[in-house]
């Protein structure tokens, strides 16, 4: 079967690549863009390491055909930073240490994002279940929790 | 033995700095295994067993290598067939005949998953259409998964040259009990006829998967003059050299093993499963190969722990004091000899003071994947079924489970059962500290329980190599052999800025490949920040020699008349305010003149880790009509020697006891009749996520390890010994039944509580 040509825009620039019908969003990403933040654990849409955002929406990107890219505005975790300005989520992650491997942060980082995006006054109990689709083997996520609790204060701070 | 630097003095160490790989990692910038590309790379697959036991009658891979896009295909044939020979080079022993045929099945298949041939092609497509071309003839064998029933007399035999070792008169017949390990002290006996109360149980566990979040992968590129350059995950590069090496057969100079990022390991990245596969494949096709495990393939074909069952027997006076412990463990080891049985024995009891005390282990093969290192291996699956009885001990006579572990603990000077005798160690503090925490005095409510267990660790020490660089301008750069698995560069920055006298943001660390910095052994055994901390402390040692001696020049005065202070050379002696200090800017500036470049080494073989013990509380509500068990508040405390860098001490204990959680209640291995794992996927195979815990509480208790520099101990692996009892001990109270066998899920405490 022969490639498609899909279009869409990545981290705010216009991207173009050919993908094979059945191809991943994650594989095209990784294997076409050399977008490699986004991270397989699973590609069964059950770790979240390969979260980005599509149209504002928060998804597996291992779950969404690449050919369905097509017009669609797509945010992965290497366009969360503001240039060389780290995202509150991003600082507060280094300070809390809330990565150790640091494999499953850049979903973490994207679904945070996307949860703060929401509402920036989130308990522990929204946190966590927001954050219940993203693994993490390493922390326990005690320390990502209190690093998006700190987020959120930091973000009202500036409102 | 060094003088441990006083806390009050040390102006890194103690800290919380971003540590040097951060920015990379929350931005997507780090390279991990799988991000690696070489130009003109092909994608290599694993063709595995789908049966859990048969003979390879014959492998045709003719009809694969006429598939568009196959560039190689790769059999046991392809690598040399090297006879038994155990090595110390991944964590615990490793048998390099074992571990090729794990690689590469020979002759017979002895798990659903196992490996019987590599494929590389041009594309993914092509090598996933060619697996199903290679055609492999099985006889199907009968197998065996359990391991009461793989130690049964009419058992399928995996292996006919096994014969149980450690058993006199030596067995004639093969077996499937590889090993049987004894540690015994006293007359037990003569201890329990001292008993006025004797407590029995048996206790059970399901092998667990480390489940790094990232699977195995890497990239191989074998020239044509045989030298190789391989990038991976792993929790070693030197490891992963050595393996590649003896596999293959091929000389260790010759491979370049250069360490990516690792996401997650836990042990279970200790050895080797895809290099010398992508290694043959390259050497045959001339091109780069990168291999990338799929989830399944993890679950089914790499890790995990072993499962087992523990028989204890414990006896006591009315005052609490133990007389006697006996107890069995028997473990699977998977497909090949080697469980974690005699850490596991040597392990369980450490925690208490006795006189008389025998621990049995039996070694079992059966038709699973063969176990890997999981987390202070061994140590979780026979603590569970010490510190389930401890508890019953002390319900039985109505005593504080605190109460009844400090009469009974491990100080320094108690002989361990398994013979050394224990020195520096810190139980009793984490016990005091446990009984004087907040969280110990919270009321319970109706349907809740709570649960104490401790745990013990060795920690060890090995072989580290360091480099340190004093740059042009005064900065360092720490070059080490320790892959960076949760923070050491920081702590290896921090460590060399302390020594030094310099900021922490003045010293990079990086780890480098195995031929840019001497030997080292694995991240594994909570060994970096100690051993390779050693290293790192001892070669900044070695450089500041170098900086007094380039001070002296310049200044033209006796060595001895410099010292090395706050960051800054300074004349001392009859020489004190001669001359201004020289900071190492200075020094650096003036390098070529003095002697060229400012560079130090050390390599050690560290030895004096100090012992790791540990004390957790777990509060549970019971869900009496669920059976659903939730974890209320969880406390870890453990003596960490000292603390370099608080934040990465307190994750590690915060993450091994969620994993303890999840071993307690959810994660498991289901197998249906015919031998096939029934939930290889994150889906079926449930790992805890956020919303199933609270906060972990981490309070560390610091005794200093005077064989440190700094006063480090090990501390990464005595988090996961405790959980499994505390929570099942926790249950215990909140619903009155003890929950011998894990998981603790729904159905089987709804069950539980439907029988009582």
């Amino acid at each position: 079967m022969s490639k498609i040509h899909v279009t869409a825009t990545i981290n705010g620039e216009v991207a173009e690549f050919l993908a094979e019908p059945s191809q991943s969003l994650l594989d095209a990403l990784r294997d076409n863009l050399r977008l490699t933040g986004s991270k397989e654990g699973c590609g069964t849409g059950d770790c979240g390491a390969c979260s980005v955002m599509v149209d504002g929406r928060l998804m597996c990107s291992c779950l969404m055909l690449a050919p369905e890219a097509q017009g669609k505005s797509i945010v992965t975790v290497e366009g969360i930073a503001n240039g060389e300005k780290l995202h509150p989520v991003q600082q507060k992650f280094l300070e809390h240490a809330a990565l150790q491997c640091g494999f499953c942060t850049p979903g973490l980082i994207v679904a945070a994002k996307a949860l703060l995006d929401r509402t920036l006054e989130p308990t522990d109990t929204e946190i966590r279940y927001w954050l219940a689709g993203n693994l993490c083997r390493c922390t326990g996520y005690d320390k990502i929790v209190r690093a998006v609790q700190d987020a959120a204060a930091e973000l009202r701070a500036a409102r | 033995m060094n003088v441990v630097a006083n806390k009050t003095d040390l102006k890194v160490v103690g800290t919380r700095p971003i540590r040097p790989d951060g920015v990379d990692k929350v931005t997507g910038r780090a390279t991990f295994g799988a991000d690696f590309f070489l130009p003109g790379m092909l994608v290599g697959r694993i063709k595995r067993s789908p049966h859990a036991h048969a003979k390879i009658i014959k492998i045709d891979a003719t009809k694969a290598l006429a598939h568009p896009g196959v560039k190689a295909v790769v059999t046991s044939a392809d690598f040399p067939n090297i006879p038994s020979e155990e090595a110390f080079v991944g964590e615990g022993p490793t048998n390099f005949r074992d571990l090729s045929r794990n690689c590469l099945a020979r002759d017979k298949v002895l798990y659903e998953g196992h490996a019987v041939a590599g494929i590389a092609a041009l594309t993914a497509e092509a090598a996933e259409a060619a697996l199903d071309l290679i055609e492999v003839t099985y006889e199907v064998l009968p197998h065996v998964i359990d391991v009461e029933d793989a130690m049964a007399d009419n058992a399928p035999i995996l292996h006919d040259d096994i014969f149980t070792q450690g058993v006199d008169p030596k067995p004639t017949k093969a077996s499937n009990v590889a090993k049987r390990v004894q540690f015994a002290k006293g007359d037990i006996a003569a201890g329990f006829a001292q008993a006025d109360v004797i407590i029995e149980g048996r206790y059970t566990t399901q092998p667990v998967h480390q489940a790094y979040i990232e699977p195995h992968a890497c990239v191989v590129s074998v020239a044509a003059d045989g030298q190789s350059t391989v990038w991976c995950s792993s929790q070693g590069q030197f490891m992963v050299r050595a393996f590649t090496s003896k596999v293959l057969g091929v000389d260790m100079s010759s491979i370049r093993v250069t360490p990516a990022e690792i996401g997650g390991g836990f042990g279970g990245k200790t050895l080797v499963y895809l290099e010398p596969v992508a290694y043959a494949l390259s050497r045959q096709c001339g091109k780069p190969v990168k291999m990338v495990m799929s989830r399944e393939e993890v679950f089914r074909a790499s890790g995990p722990t072993s499962g087992g069952t523990v028989e204890v027997k414990i006896g006591a006076k009315n005052d609490g004091t133990i007389v006697a412990a006996d107890v069995v463990l028997k473990f699977q080891a998977g497909a090949f000899a080697g469980s974690p049985v005699a850490p596991g024995a040597m392990c369980c009891l450490a925690m208490y003071d006795l006189e008389h005390a025998r621990v049995v282990g039996y070694d079992v093969v059966s038709n699973r994947p063969k176990v890997a290192a999981y987390r202070a291996p061994g140590a979780p699956i026979s603590t569970f079924g010490v510190e389930c009885a401890v508890d019953e001990l002390a319900r039985k006579l109505n005593m504080d489970p605190i109460e009844l572990r400090l009469k009974n603990a491990a100080k320094n000077g108690t002989k361990a059962v398994y013979g050394p005798t224990l020195t520096n160690i810190g139980l009793i503090e984490t016990l005091e500290a446990a009984k004087n925490s907040a969280h110990y005095k919270i009321p319970l409510g109706k349907n809740q329980g709570r649960g104490i267990a401790t745990g013990f660790w060795f920690n060890i020490g090995g072989e580290s190599s360091a480099t340190i660089h004093i740059n042009e301008d005064g900065t360092a750069v720490v070059a080490t052999g320790s892959p960076d698995i949760g923070g050491s560069r920081a702590s290896m920055a921090m460590m060399a800025a302390e020594t030094l006298g310099i900021p922490y943001d003045k010293v990079r660390a990086i780890v480098a490949d195995t031929s840019s910095v001497g030997f080292t052994f694995v991240t594994g055994g909570s060994r970096v920040t100690f051993a390779t901390g050693m290293a790192t402390v001892q070669a900044t040692e070695n450089v500041i020699g170098q900086l007094r001696q380039r001070a002296a020049m310049i200044w033209d005065i006796p060595v001895d008349a410099v010292e090395w202070k706050d960051g800054e050379a300074v004349p001392a002696g009859s020489n004190a305010g001669k001359f201004p200090p020289l900071t190492l800017a200075d020094i650096a500036l003036k390098a070529a003149r003095t002697g060229g470049p400012i560079v130090a080494e050390s390599a050690v073989n560290a030895q004096g880790a100090g012992p790791g013990f540990a004390t957790h509380i777990c509060d549970v509500e019971v869900d009496p009509e669920t059976g659903y068990t939730q974890i209320l508040r969880y406390t870890s405390i453990q003596d960490v020697g000292r603390a370099i860098h608080p934040s990465y001490v307190e994750g590690q204990i915060q993450g091994g006891a969620v994993q303890g959680i999840g071993w307690a209640l959810n994660e498991e291995y289901v197998y249906d009749k015919n031998g096939k794992l029934d939930n290889a996927s994150f889906l079926d195979y449930r790992v805890p996520v956020a919303s199933d815990l609270p906060m972990i509480d981490a309070i560390l208790v610091e005794v200093p390890n005077p064989r440190h520099p700094y006063g480090v101990k090990g501390v990464g692996e005595v988090p996961i010994v405790p959980p499994m009892a505390a929570v099942s001990n926790a249950v215990r109270g909140a619903i009155g039944i003890r929950m011998p066998d894990l998981p603790i899920n729904p159905p089987k405490v709804r069950a539980a509580i439907d029988a009582k």
